[in-house]
């Protein structure tokens, strides 16, 4: 009952103020959108590159339409090119050797044309080979053709005992094989947004949640309103219950308002069920909720409970999935593993990308409810600051 | 008269600076005690020890034969804070209820105890205007009624006249005695001396000492003076005079 009191009041008080109702609805979408757009001119990228003295041939081969091949006159310094004319990178032949300078300002652009010039070079050989392997062809029919003038200069009781050599027609003709491609999860056109998109889900909303409900307690505490609430019967506990189910409540909208955004607006697919997005947005909004209200406790103002962010928030969405934790040293995978984020990005993600039914994420669940079980009780624990029974 | 609150022999320190010293007092039903003393003297260390917010360093603070701190003993105790304490975005009547519905108030008493509340104040009108839009003195006032919302049985008032008006501090000081004649015990702390004239019994503190008590006229009897003003003074003097003695 007082639990639903100190809800209530919660729920009218955020409905009340408009800028941090705008905060936690409108920002998030405006957010996404602004990424959404900002990944998906990503997969365009053109790099420029400058040539010197490469036959056409190749050139056509590196040719593609992530590269713009800008070809120079007269012999220029690599370096100095790139410099001036803000290339990506110059390939100049000298002495048959193929040199490449990169600017490597932008790893994306090198990689472009690391992987242009492999390939054209790999193709270049393959051609040569086709080239030489039909040559080799020729001089082995004519090798053939003179056996047979030679066995028939053979005496006959020779002759017989040679093998009628036929030329070879076994020779395999290059196969032309064609290339299907099938992907398991996404489409062929999946940007980076789509994958990113259960990571970014994950933190919106325990960047928010934590930061909205944290200062919220810390008002009532500089307000002095905490100090009468504690000269109610009130239990320590209601007073957590009853900010845990209020925000939970402002957590679930707003989860609902970004899947739904994502789906009808962005046109983003959710394979899983969006009722297990939901649930699981919801533990982890009360993660953040309930770390927020313990961190409270050890800010005196709301630019210190800002403070924290760079502390808490932040080193939480480099172990969400943007990097993939499997790639990281041993102790930063265990640094990861202590993060909360991680287990709900990476349950958003097998839900979201790959269709995974609950209880294929109950793991990373449970972690999560872990998280939040060790959360409420410090929390209560803190509150004994304020009153000691 | 039955002792409701009883703070015998309380220390308080905070930071290694003491803050209290060596404090005692009983508080009665059908009477109204008067904490009086400049800023900064302790009172309202005093208060906090007495609701159980803050613990004593050493002696003990018992309320209905309860030793503090007692969630349960809070139900009986209206407590009326120094800060007005209230939620701004809400307006007078959803704070009321907010606090009438966290001491349990019957639902089918819950209107009448708001606007019962409200009137000892002279609220009735403002109540569905946000607290955001209330004056200095309104705020207070709302605060007052707050501690009344459950009806408790101990009032304990901090600083509860600043900011209100001499015809409206009548009224609250008249509604107050009719609570002590009903058999509530009230606590108040003042630094104005009008409103320490008005108290059945007094205590008058300095730097966290207990100067000297009793009623208001017989402390003037036995200072020989006629104002409870001169009383103060020269209780803190000769309490120094002891000190350095």
């Amino acid at each position: 009952m007082r639990i639903l009191t100190i809800t209530k009041r919660i729920f009218v008080e955020m409905f009340r103020d408009k800028r941090t109702l705008a905060l936690m609805f409108v920002a998030p979408l405006f957010i996404l959108s602004l990424m959404y757009f900002l990944f998906q001119s990503n997969t365009n990228t053109v790099a420029d590159i400058g040539t010197y003295n490469v036959s056409s041939s190749l050139v056509k081969t590196i040719d593609n339409k992530h590269i713009k091949i800008h070809k120079m006159s007269s012999d220029v310094s690599a370096k100095k090119t790139i410099r001036d004319k803000d290339y990506a990178g110059f390939i100049k032949k000298t002495d048959g050797r193929l040199i490449v300078t990169y600017q490597n300002a932008d790893q994306n652009k090198t990689g472009i044309i690391k992987k242009s010039v492999q390939m054209a070079l790999i193709k270049t050989q393959i051609k040569e080979l086709a080239a030489a392997t039909k040559k080799s062809k020729a001089g082995l029919m004519k090798m053939q053709a003179q056996l047979q003038q030679i066995k028939k200069q053979l005496p006959a009781s020779i002759s017989g005992r040679i093998p009628a050599a036929s030329a070879p027609k076994n020779m395999q003709k290059p196969s032309n094989l064609k290339l299907t491609q099938h992907y398991l999860y996404g489409k062929s056109n999946s940007s980076f947004f789509t994958t990113m998109l259960p990571v970014f889900l994950g933190f919106m909303v325990f960047f928010f949640v934590f930061l909205i409900s944290g200062i919220s307690l810390l008002n009532e505490r500089n307000s002095r309103t905490l100090d009468r609430l504690l000269a109610t019967p009130v239990k320590r506990s209601e007073i957590i219950y009853g900010y845990l189910s209020g925000y939970g409540v402002v957590a679930i909208i707003q989860t609902a308002i970004i899947v739904l955004f994502c789906i009808y607006v962005l046109g983003i697919e959710i394979l899983g069920s969006i009722w297990v997005v939901l649930l699981i947005c919801f533990a982890l909004a009360m993660v953040a909720l309930s770390m927020g209200l313990f961190v409270s406790t050890f800010a005196a103002s709301e630019f210190q409970m800002v403070q924290f962010i760079p502390i808490i928030v932040i080193p939480q969405i480099f172990f969400s999935g943007l990097i993939p934790v499997a790639n990281m040293a041993g102790w930063l995978q265990a640094i990861a593993h202590i993060m909360p984020l991680y287990y709900g990005a990476s349950a958003l993600t097998d839900v979201i990308q790959k269709q995974a039914s609950f209880s294929a994420v109950i793991p990373q669940f449970s972690a999560i409810l872990v998280f939040l079980l060790v959360f409420i009780v410090l929390n209560m624990i803190g509150m004994r600051k304020y009153r000691k029974v | 008269m039955d002792a409701v609150v009883t703070v015998t022999h309380v220390d308080k320190s905070f930071n290694k600076k003491r803050i209290l010293h060596d404090v005692n007092l009983t508080a009665s039903a059908h009477e109204i005690l008067g904490l009086i003393g400049p800023s900064g003297a302790g009172k309202t260390t005093i208060i906090k020890n007495i609701m159980g917010m803050e613990q004593p360093d050493d002696g003990e603070v018992t309320i209905f034969g309860n030793k503090m701190p007692n969630r349960q003993v809070l139900q009986r105790i209206g407590f009326m804070a120094q800060d007005d304490a209230l939620y701004d975005s809400l307006t007078g009547r959803e704070n009321l209820k907010f606090f009438a519905q966290l001491f349990g108030v019957k639902k089918d008493q819950l209107n009448e105890r708001i606007e019962y509340t409200a009137g000892v104040v002279n609220l009735n009108q403002d109540l569905g205007k946000r607290v955001s839009n209330y004056s200095g003195g309104m705020k207070r006032r709302l605060s007052l009624a707050i501690s009344l919302i459950q009806d408790p049985d101990l009032l304990v008032l901090d600083e509860p006249t600043v900011g209100i008006d001499p015809e409206l501090r009548r009224q609250i000081w008249d509604e107050l005695r009719k609570y002590a004649k009903d058999g509530k015990s009230i606590i108040i702390t003042t630094h104005v001396m009008e409103d320490a004239a008005e108290c059945d019994e007094l205590l008058m503190i300095r730097e966290g000492h207990i100067i000297t008590h009793g009623s208001p006229d017989s402390l003037e009897k036995e200072y020989n003076v006629d104002n409870l003003e001169q009383v103060f003074l020269k209780a803190g003097k000769s309490n120094e005079n002891s000190d350095n003695n």
